[in-house]
């Protein structure tokens, strides 16, 4: 089907609003062709990822915009970027890299982009509401954007992002249209027990098993309670989408796109069925850890640390003292931080000698000290990445197993945890 | 087809020579490529430690991160990208981070979707030329191979 525009992208295309636009406009409607769209729809917000840096490429594609007088025409939020802005001393990599970092996230911003530097902006104020198009990057968002809020954002990717926030236009294709929400793949849970289920760490190893499994087909998982939050659900699809290319998930009784399994499905049958077993998510808790025995540090908070996350790890380290052997660190957003100190709670993190970490993430940014060989995290995709990204070994284990594990300075496991 | 030849889509537009690297499992550019060396750094995939530079990288898909456009992009910049791109599932992440790079730095890495029989029939070890242009992909395997059969 040809790519039909409108008359306001023609005139784009033909730099009728400038350069900027110009430029924007031709990289959107290439990826509607590469996407068989045959028109542009209007979105309503943006969330940018190609402010990291990822080597010249990134900068150079900026600067060309930025050059050109670009600037954003839609409320839009930016991602990490590869400095600590508010905590400059915790870099302990090369300077220059620093340097082109900052440099980048200054040019994003310079674009009229918000400086929010989360990887989390579904925990900002104003996030999507349900069946609004947005044009997300920033593969764990995007997946929260769809199907925790309903909203309607295909995988955007770097460059795209910034070129969808310049035009205010996205390719009508994926994940904003009906025909491609619909679930193809069942996850049943009834084999797992309840306590499991409402254990934090039950989420990120479902995640990475339905990353794992479902390929291009949309998840369905039915069992998850009602009383599921937002957290665990950020956990599952952060993990989705790093073991996979998970966009989208449908949780029968708690996202909204799945009040019954009929309606997840859109009325078809589920083309594969995966019977989840406490034995599996043990399974792939021991295959998500490169090692057991002593820990150097603990890195909780990717995705980004909520406040209700903050609130359920800031009792656990008042009654448990840190050893001081291990470093601990939180990554979260300057927004919740924020909230973190009016709450004075900070107190016992800097009592505890815990770092915050905001505006970029632990296993993104040379943080870590180059004396950390194993890291324990509840995070799944932090517990993905890390090995490839910086080096280290990992252990997955739940927010309260890291902080025991914290205190005694190797791996401690609650075993009641994972008997079936 | 009997000429070795297989029709395919084109993603992004160009065209290379190279010898086939295939790989097992997607990969995510993005903490699974060093845009510096080309070398699979992801280490729980099968291909891990083999370098993409200037490979034709026969894969099912892209997979995980959003920012494998960057990677793609800048690995293109540093010339240690594959030669061509050879996919079952059209890719967009993958796609972007090409056209962003002919954008830059006039230079064209061919992005190209083909069909699973064909695909799976491509060779490792085998020097290919790959063809991508606007009315269409093209896929060459060396004279006399099974590579690819259409």
């Amino acid at each position: 089907m040809p790519l039909e525009l409108s008359a306001r992208d023609r005139a784009m295309l033909d730099g009728d609003a400038g350069e900027g636009p110009r430029i924007a406009m031709r990289i959107v409607a290439s990826m509607a062709e590469v996407l068989d769209a045959d028109h542009l729809i209007d979105v309503a917000s943006a969330h940018v990822d190609g402010c990291l840096y990822q080597g010249q490429a990134s900068l150079d594609f900026a600067e060309r915009l930025a050059r050109a007088g670009a600037r954003v025409s839609i409320p839009t939020t930016l991602n990490v970027g590869g400095v600590d802005l508010l905590h400059p001393g915790l870099y302990r990599g090369d300077p220059d890299r620093a340097a082109r970092s900052r440099r980048l996230m200054g040019l994003y911003e310079g674009m009229g982009c918000r400086p929010t530097w989360t990887c989390a902006p579904y925990q900002l104020p104003d996030r999507p509401s349900f069946g609004q198009h947005v044009a997300w990057a920033e593969s764990n968002a995007i997946v929260f954007a769809n199907s925790v809020l309903g909203a309607r954002t295909d995988r955007y990717g770097d460059f795209i992002d910034i070129c969808a926030a310049i035009t205010g236009r996205a390719p009508a294709a994926g994940l904003h249209l009906d025909a491609n929400r619909a679930g193809g793949i069942l996850f049943r849970l009834s084999s797992v027990p309840g306590r499991l289920l409402s254990e934090d760490i039950l989420y990120p190893l479902l995640g990475h098993l339905i990353g794992a499994e479902s390929g291009s087909l949309i998840p369905v998982i039915d069992g998850l309670p009602p009383t599921t939050t937002e957290d665990q659900l950020k956990a599952l699809g952060a993990a989705a989408a790093s073991s996979g290319s998970v966009g989208l998930f449908h949780a029968v009784g708690v996202t909204p796109e799945a009040g019954s399994l009929e309606q997840a499905f859109a009325g078809r049958v589920p083309r594969r069925e995966v019977t989840v077993t406490p034995a599996l998510m043990a399974e792939i808790r021991d295959g998500l850890s490169t090692t057991t025995g002593r820990i150097d540090a603990v890195s909780v908070g990717t995705p980004h640390f909520s406040l209700d996350e903050f609130g359920a790890l800031t009792p656990l380290i008042e009654r448990t003292a840190i050893n001081p052997e291990v470093d601990f660190y939180v990554s979260t957003s300057r927004a919740i931080l924020a909230e973190v100190e009016r709450m004075g709670w900070m107190s016992a993190y800097r009592r505890a000698g815990i770092q915050i970490v905001t505006d970029t993430c632990t296993y993104i940014a040379p943080i870590l000290s180059p004396s950390t060989r194993v890291v324990m995290t509840n995070s799944g995709k932090w517990a993905y990445y890390a090995p490839g990204n910086i080096g280290v070994e990992v252990v997955l284990g739940s927010l309260a197993e890291c902080v025991r594990s914290a205190a005694e300075g190797r791996v401690w496991r609650d075993d009641a945890l994972w008997r079936g | 087809m009997d000429s070795g030849e297989v029709e395919g889509r084109t993603l992004a537009a160009g065209s290379a020579t190279g010898r086939v690297l295939r790989l097992d499992e997607p990969l995510s550019l993005w903490g699974g490529m060093d845009p510096a060396t080309g070398r699979i750094i992801d280490r729980r995939h099968p291909q891990a430690g083999q370098s993409l530079a200037g490979r034709v990288v026969v894969m099912p898909a892209g997979r995980g991160s959003s920012s494998s456009s960057s990677v793609l992009a800048e690995a293109i910049r540093a010339g240690t990208a594959p030669a061509a791109l050879v996919l079952r599932e059209a890719d967009p992440i993958l796609a972007l981070g090409a056209l962003v790079a002919s954008e830059l730095y006039d230079r064209r890495m061919p992005v190209v979707v083909i069909d699973e029989r064909a695909h799976a029939a491509i060779r490792a070890g085998d020097e290919v030329v790959v063809r991508a242009g606007p009315r269409g992909a093209s896929v060459r395997g060396p004279r006399g191979s099974a590579t690819p059969r259409g």
